[in-house]
């Protein structure tokens, strides 16, 4: 049977930051840690330092209030021009509104789903789920997985230095 | 100095109670919706709700037939209890944004006991509000003129004016608050998921927790999202009320057209929405025994934010009171003396001891745990809130500058059927909500235990 890999699971979220940094500091790249809830310095620990979810957001929310202000700009003074009490047709001040909702709607909408396609969610299957005592990790227990692509994985040897960890358990994740 | 810091903190609850841990967190939460049976009180609590969203259906459905000539609106007054309504319920979810982004914003971790609910209390008070004005519309199925598509028509819809405005605001209001509230439930998904024994519910659970598992990597992101949606959401939603304002302070009806509006408007917004939390929340964590974590804490907090709030709100009046004699404008002045002894005068009244005169109870910290006084009290300050909003409407418009265009308003019972029915639909949607998702935030539950807290190297 080939591993997707090896899962060691953890009791805090204290046992699991310290066993990711170590996992981490003995070479291996390719590892994940799951949470139940967000704990800090994991993602550091597990060598996850910087996301582009803010980049996103920013592209979002500029292309929402240019598309917002360009919009009504070109509905005021090319395609349906009205004009009002002989008031200019690129009346910019009530334009501002209408541009900072479509800003904070593009932004919002690019936060979340970027956010959502970064993570490569929605995912219906993933490995991991095989391992029975993952239903915990999303209640009150930890898990640290090294993933077989890692180049320093062997088998026997990963399994051997995630025990040094101290781990409540260790499971094989089946692919 | 720092025995004093002490002492304040010992007197003040604690946010959760000791002693829970990350397991009993998650049971205690999870079990109201996939354990507990389903209590007699609920069903008939859903039940008087359900016969009142068919209240609001029947009297739509009657609209439709009939035309808005069933309701009291008529010239002068032509935005009645439809504009009334749709201010103090988008007014109302203003609390709940506020809970969830900008307490987030400003690291008041209390919130996350009460934000879960507070954003559907938005959602739902915002849905509630929406109905009002398309139903107002006239024409209800053309609701989508409203928005700039092309068209055989070559129309376009006039951005210069404040009711366009309004439209942005408040679908944008909507589809965020919507975004916000459904990635803040994802990983309490997954966790229902993985929880729960009946089939259908592991598959409901998790096609709408899209695989979340919990990754360090997702995590990371997810924070960054979630921070970022609150940082959007804090401007906008002091944008939507101010937009609401608008509508009225762009015109140039006496009683209307005035600079105070717009920051009066987003802390009378705050005042009823925090009341509505208030009057949900004491009720829920009775019911369900979530004293542990919706704690004399939280309700202190909210009792503060009422009061603060309503003294602006006071300030808005007084503002209004001060220019319509100040300003020597004689319409303006006279729109003051219609209020106070015209023929609503009233209501005026009614409505400077429900938002001045009663709330001043809170300034007594005893009064501030006492659910059932404050409960009594929320009350109030909702019904004065309505009331803020119908002299607002009704009053300016009922005498403006030609004595041959006064009128009068009467609500029909149209009027108060499309009322009580959307207060139906708002419960009937939050009694759903209390059963089948869960009503506290359980991840941002743990983060709140001594034991999530990792020590740095």
């Amino acid at each position: 049977m080939r591993l997707y890999g090896i899962m060691a699971e953890f009791d805090s979220p204290q046992g699991l930051v310290e066993a990711a940094r170590r996992t981490h500091d003995a070479g291996y790249r390719k590892i994940d840690a799951y949470s139940p809830f967000p704990v800090e310095d994991l993602a550091e620990a597990i060598g996850f330092h910087s996301n582009r979810v803010a980049l996103v957001t920013l592209i979002g929310a500029i292309a929402g209030g240019l598309s917002g202000y360009l919009l009504q700009y070109w509905i005021a003074t090319i395609s349906y021009p009205i004009n009002v009490g002989g008031r200019p047709y690129h009346s910019w001040p009530s334009f501002i509104v209408v541009t900072f909702e479509m800003t904070i709607l593009f932004g919002g909408i690019a936060a979340v789903f970027g956010m959502l396609a970064l993570n490569g969610l929605p995912m219906p299957y993933h490995p991991v789920f095989n391992v029975p005592r993952f239903a915990m990790a999303s209640k009150d227990r930890f898990f640290l997985v090294v993933f077989a692509t890692d180049p320093k994985y062997d088998a026997a040897g990963t399994r051997q230095f995630l025990e040094s960890l101290g781990p409540r358990s260790i499971s094989e994740v089946p692919s | 100095m720092a025995e004093q810091t002490d002492q304040a903190a010992n007197r003040q609850a604690p946010v959760i109670s000791p002693g829970y841990t990350f397991g009993t967190v998650t049971d205690k939460i999870s079990s109201i919706v996939l354990t507990r049976p389903t209590s007699n009180g609920w069903f008939v609590g859903f039940g008087i709700s359900f016969l009142l969203l068919m209240l609001l259906l029947y009297a739509a459905g009657y609209l439709f037939v009939r035309g808005i000539g069933i309701w009291g609106v008529n010239i002068p007054i032509g935005w009645g209890f439809a504009i009334v309504n749709f201010v103090w319920w988008i007014g109302i979810g203003h609390a709940g944004t506020l809970i969830s982004a900008i307490l987030l914003l400003l690291r008041q971790s209390w919130r996350n006991s009460i934000n879960r609910f507070a954003e559907a209390m938005t959602l739902f008070a915002v849905a509630c509000a929406g109905t009002f004005p398309l139903l107002h519309l006239g024409r209800p199925w053309l609701f989508y003129w409203l928005f700039p598509y092309p068209n055989t028509m070559t129309y376009w819809p006039q951005f210069r004016s404040p009711l366009v405005w309004d439209v942005f605001a408040v679908s944008t209001y909507f589809t965020i608050s919507l975004l916000f509230w459904f990635i803040g439930l994802i990983p309490d998904l997954g966790t229902l998921r993985d929880r729960s024994e009946n089939r259908w519910a592991r598959i409901t659970y998790g096609i709408l927790a899209m695989g979340w598992r919990g990754s360090a990597r997702h995590w990371h992101r997810y924070e960054s999202a979630y921070l970022l949606l609150a940082g959007l959401a804090t401007p906008l939603v002091l944008s939507v009320h101010t937009v609401v304002s608008f509508d009225f302070s762009i015109g140039i009806v006496p009683g209307w057209h005035t600079t105070i509006f717009p920051p009066y408007f987003v802390a009378g917004a705050i005042y009823s929405g925090f009341a509505m939390v208030l009057m949900l929340a004491i009720p829920i964590r009775k019911v369900y025994g979530l004293e542990d974590f919706i704690t004399d804490r939280h309700l202190q907090n909210s009792a503060k934010v009422m009061l603060a709030t309503g003294w602006i709100v006071a300030y808005g009046y007084a503002i209004e009171a001060f220019m319509g004699w100040y300003s020597g404008n004689s319409y303006d002045s006279f729109t003051l003396w219609n209020r106070l002894h015209g023929p609503y005068a009233p209501w005026y009244w009614s409505l400077l001891s429900c938002n001045i005169l009663f709330p001043q109870v809170l300034w007594i910290r005893k009064f501030r745990t006492q659910p059932g006084l404050l409960f009594l009290v929320s009350a109030i300050i909702l019904t004065g809130m309505w009331l803020e909003r119908f002299i607002i409407v009704v009053v300016s418009l009922q005498r403006d500058f030609l004595t041959s265009s006064w009128g009068m308003y009467y609500p029909t019972r149209w009027d108060w059927a499309t009322f009580m029915g959307t207060i139906g639909m708002f419960l009937t949607a939050m009694f759903l909500f209390v059963r089948i998702l869960p009503m506290i935030s359980i991840f941002e539950m743990r983060t709140l235990l001594p034991e999530a807290e990792v020590k740095a190297e």
